[in-house]
C-alpha cells in the first residue's frame, strides 16, 4: 500500500489492474472467515428487533471488506469510487422505507 | 467498413450502405438496431393490442361474450405484461432512443457498437421466451406477478419471469452504452448546457434502468427459487413474507414508470420548442426537473401497497413523499404550456401528439394526486379508477409522446416523409379513442367496479360498452397509421435534410444518414432551441 502512495501519479494510469498481494489476499480471506462465524454464532441469540440489524451490521463489513480489496475499490479512482458507494445510497433507501413499514406492523392491529 | 459498391455512389446512406438479410442481423450501425428494435417491438405491440381488444370484448356485457374466466384472465395478464415489458419499457429508449441519440450527441455510433447488439438479441431472447407461454399453459397472475399466487398458480410464470429478467438485461446493457456515449462521444462544443434535452431525458432514465433493474431481476429470480425448491421467501406458507414480495417488486416498478415516461417527456421537449418556433421556457429548469423526479421515483413505490397490509407509518410517509413527485412534474408541465406561449405554433402531427401528450398526462398525473391520498386510495385501490388513471399516465404518456417521436424523426431514418393528412385522422382516432375508453373507467371505478373482474352488475354495462367502443377506435387508429408509413416509407415523397426547421444535431445530417452519420464531424456553437421565428 506505501508503494502507492508514492506513485500517485502512475496510479492513475493503470486503471484497475492494481494486484492484490497474496498475503493481504489471504488476510482479507480470514477475516471474512472469521465475521462468518460471528455470524453463525449471533444467529443463536433471539434480539428481537435488533437480529436484523446485527445481522446487516455483520454482512455490511465482509462486503466492505470484499469491496475494497477483492473488488479493489481501495486502490481505484476517486471518481469510480463515488459512482460505486452512491448506489449504496440506493440500497439503504430500500431497506430503510421498507422497515417503516416491517417495524411498525403491530401497530396497525392496536 | 468496406467501402466496396455503395448502392447509390453519392447517395449512399446507412439504409443501402449494405445490403441483404444477414447485414442486418449482424449490424453494428446503431440506427439499424435502433429500427430491429423498433420492429420488435411493434410486433410485441400487435400482439398486445390484441389481447387488449380480447378484454375490451369480453367486458361488452355480464357474463360470457366468448371467452371463459381463465381465458379472460389470461387475456389481461398478457396485454398487461407484454405492453409493460416488452413496449412500452424499451419503445423510446431502446428503439428511438438508438435510432436518435448518438446522431444527436454529434456521434458516429454509440460508445459500445457490439454490446449494443449483444442488448438487442439478449432482449429479443426474452421476449420470445415469453411470448412463447402463449403456446403452453399460458399465464394468469396479472403483470404484477404478486405472490404467493404466481408461486402456486400451475401456469407458465418461471418462463415468463425469466423473458423479463433478460429483457431488464438488455435494458441494463443499452442504459450503460447510452451513459458512455454521452459522457465520452459528444461532438467538439456539445457542452453539457447545450444538450438537447431528449438527451437529458435518455439519461437520467439510463440511471434508473442501472439502479433499479437489477432489485426486479432479484425479485423475479428469488421467485423462480421459490417456485423450484420452496425456499419461503415470499409465500407465507413457507414462512415468507408475501407483502415484502411487493416491496421488492415496487421498487423497481413504481420507477419504472419513470423510465416510461422521462423518455416521453424527452420527446415531448424536442417537438414543441421546434414547432412553436421557441427556446424552450426555462432549459435547467427542464433537465432538473427530470432529474428531481428521477430521484423522487425511488422513494414512493409504497403508494401501491395502502391495502396490503403495510403499517400505517409506511403509509403515512409513502402518501406524503408521493406528494413531492407533482413538484418537478409541475415544473415541465408549466415549462411547455410557457413555450407555446406566444410561440409561432404548427399544429403538424408530431406537434398535436405532442398537445395531446400535455392533457393526457395532465389528467394521469392530477388523478394520481387523488390515489396518493390513503383515505381516497382505500376506496378506489383495485378498481377501474385504478385502471384508467395509469392508462392516462403510461399510454397517454408513453404512446402519445412515441407517436409524436415517430413522426416527427420519420423524415430522418426513412429519408421520406409521411402524409400529413391520413395523419391527423389518425391522431384524431387515438386521441378521441383513448379518451372514450377509458374516461368512463374513471366514473366505473369511483362506483366500485373493481379492476381484473370477469363479469359485473348490470348497471356498469353501458360506461362498459362506451369504453369498449372507445377501444375500437384506438386500434382503427393504429391500423390507419399502419398504412399510411408504410405508405410513405414505400412511396413517400422525398424528405429534405431538416424539413421542421430544427436546430439539434441529428437535422445537420443528411436524410436519411450516411453509415456513419455526418460526413465531417459537426461543431456545436450554440444551444439546442435558439430559433429565430
Ligand atoms: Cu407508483
Amino acid at each position: 500500500m506505501s508503494q502507492h502512495k508514492e506513485h500517485p501519479p502512475e496510479h492513475a494510469e493503470h486503471k484497475g489492474h492494481h494486484i492484490l498481494p497474496v498475503l493481504t489476499g489471504a488476510k482479507v480471506w480470514i477475516a471474512l472467515l472469521i465475521f462468518t462465524a460471528i455470524t453463525v454464532a449471533a444467529a443463536r441469540f433471539d434480539m428481537g428487533n435488533v437480529n436484523f440489524t446485527v445481522a446487516m451490521a455483520i454482512a455490511t463489513i465482509k462486503a466492505f471488506l470484499v469491496v475494497l480489496f477483492f473488488m479493489g475499490m481501495k486502490y481505484d479512482t476517486n471518481e469510480n469510487r463515488i459512482i460505486f458507494f452512491s448506489s449504496f445510497i440506493f440500497l439503504f433507501i430500500f431497506i430503510f422505507l421498507t422497515y417503516s413499514d416491517v417495524l411498525f406492523r403491530e401497530l396497525v392491529m392496536k | 467498413m468496406s467501402h466496396d459498391a455503395p448502392a447509390h455512389g453519392s447517395h449512399d446512406n446507412y439504409l443501402t450502405h449494405k445490403r441483404g438479410l444477414w447485414s442486418w442481423l449482424y449490424t453494428l450501425d446503431h440506427k439499424r438496431i435502433g429500427l430491429l428494435y423498433l420492429f420488435t417491438i411493434l410486433s410485441a405491440f400487435l400482439v398486445g393490442g390484441i389481447a387488449a381488444l380480447m378484454v375490451r370484448t369480453e367486458l361488452w356485457k355480464p357474463g360470457k361474450v366468448f371467452l371463459d374466466p381463465d381465458g379472460f384472465n389470461q387475456a389481461f395478464t398478457y396485454h398487461g405484461s407484454i405492453m409493460v415489458f416488452m413496449v412500452i419499457l424499451p419503445l423510446i429508449p431502446s428503439a428511438l432512443g438508438n435510432l436518435i441519440l448518438p446522431m444527436q450527441v454529434g456521434a458516429k455510433d454509440v460508445a459500445f457498437p457490439k454490446l449494443n447488439l449483444l442488448s438487442y438479441y439478449v432482449f429479443l431472447f426474452g421476449v420470445i421466451l415469453a411470448v412463447a407461454t402463449l403456446f403452453t399453459s399460458g399465464i394468469d397472475t396479472g403483470w404484477t406477478f404478486y405472490a404467493p399466487y404466481s408461486i402456486r398458480t400451475s401456469t407458465a410464470t418461471i418462463m415468463v419471469v425469466t423473458g423479463a429478467f433478460f429483457m431488464g438485461f438488455a435494458a441494463i446493457l443499452t442504459a450503460l452504452n447510452f451513459i458512455t456515449t454521452v459522457h465520452k462521444l459528444r461532438a467538439p462544443g456539445l457542452t453539457f448546457g447545450r444538450l438537447p434535452l431528449f438527451v437529458w431525458c435518455i439519461y437520467a432514465t439510463n440511471i434508473i434502468q442501472m439502479l433499479a433493474t437489477p432489485v426486479i431481476a432479484l425479485t423475479l429470480m428469488l421467485l423462480v427459487f421459490e417456485r423450484l425448491m420452496g425456499i419461503g421467501i415470499f409465500d407465507a406458507k413457507l414462512g415468507g413474507d408475501p407483502v415484502l414480495f411487493q416491496h421488492f417488486f415496487w421498487f423497481y416498478s413504481h420507477p419504472a414508470v419513470y423510465i416510461m415516461i422521462l423518455p416521453a417527456m424527452g420527446i415531448i421537449n424536442e417537438v414543441i420548442p421546434v414547432f412553436s418556433r421557441k427556446n424552450v421556457f426555462s432549459y435547467w429548469g427542464m433537465a432538473g426537473a427530470v432529474f428531481g423526479i428521477a430521484v423522487v421515483s425511488f422513494i414512493v413505490w409504497g403508494h401501491h401497497m395502502f391495502v396490503s397490509g403495510q403499517s400505517e407509518t409506511a403509509n403515512f410517509v409513502f402518501s406524503l413523499l408521493t406528494m413531492f413527485v407533482a413538484v418537478p412534474t409541475g415544473i415541465k408541465i408549466f415549462n411547455w404550456v410557457a413555450t407555446m406561449y406566444q410561440g409561432s405554433i404548427r399544429l403538424t402531427t408530431p406537434m398535436l401528439y405532442a398537445m395531446a401528450f400535455i392533457f393526457v398526462f395532465l389528467v394521469g398525473g392530477l388523478t394520481g394526486v387523488f390515489l396518493a391520498t390513503v383515505s381516497i386510495n382505500v376506496h378506489l385501490t383495485d378498481t377501474y379508477f385504478v385502471v384508467a388513471h395509469f392508462h392516462y399516465t403510461m399510454v397517454g404518456g408513453a404512446i402519445m409522446a412515441f407517436m409524436a417521436g415517430l413522426h416527427y424523426w420519420f423524415p430522418k431514418f426513412s429519408g421520406r416523409m409521411y402524409a400529413e393528412f391520413p395523419a391527423k385522422i389518425s391522431w384524431f382516432l387515438i386521441f378521441l379513442g383513448f379518451n372514450v375508453t377509458f374516461f368512463p373507467q374513471f366514473i366505473l371505478g369511483m362506483q366500485g367496479m373493481p379492476r381484473r373482474y370477469y363479469s359485473y352488475p348490470e348497471r356498469f354495462t353501458n360506461l362498459n360498452q362506451i369504453s369498449t367502443v372507445g377501444s375500437y377506435l384506438i386500434a382503427l387508429g393504429f391500423v390507419l397509421a399502419l398504412f399510411y408509413l408504410i405508405y410513405g416509407l414505400l412511396w413517400g415523397k422525398k424528405a429534405p435534410d431538416n424539413p421542421w426547421g430544427a436546430e439539434t444535431l441529428e437535422w445537420k445530417t443528411s436524410s436519411p444518414p450516411p453509415h456513419e452519420n455526418f460526413i465531417r464531424e459537426p461543431v456545436v456553437t450554440h444551444g439546442p432551441y435558439e430559433y429565430q421565428i
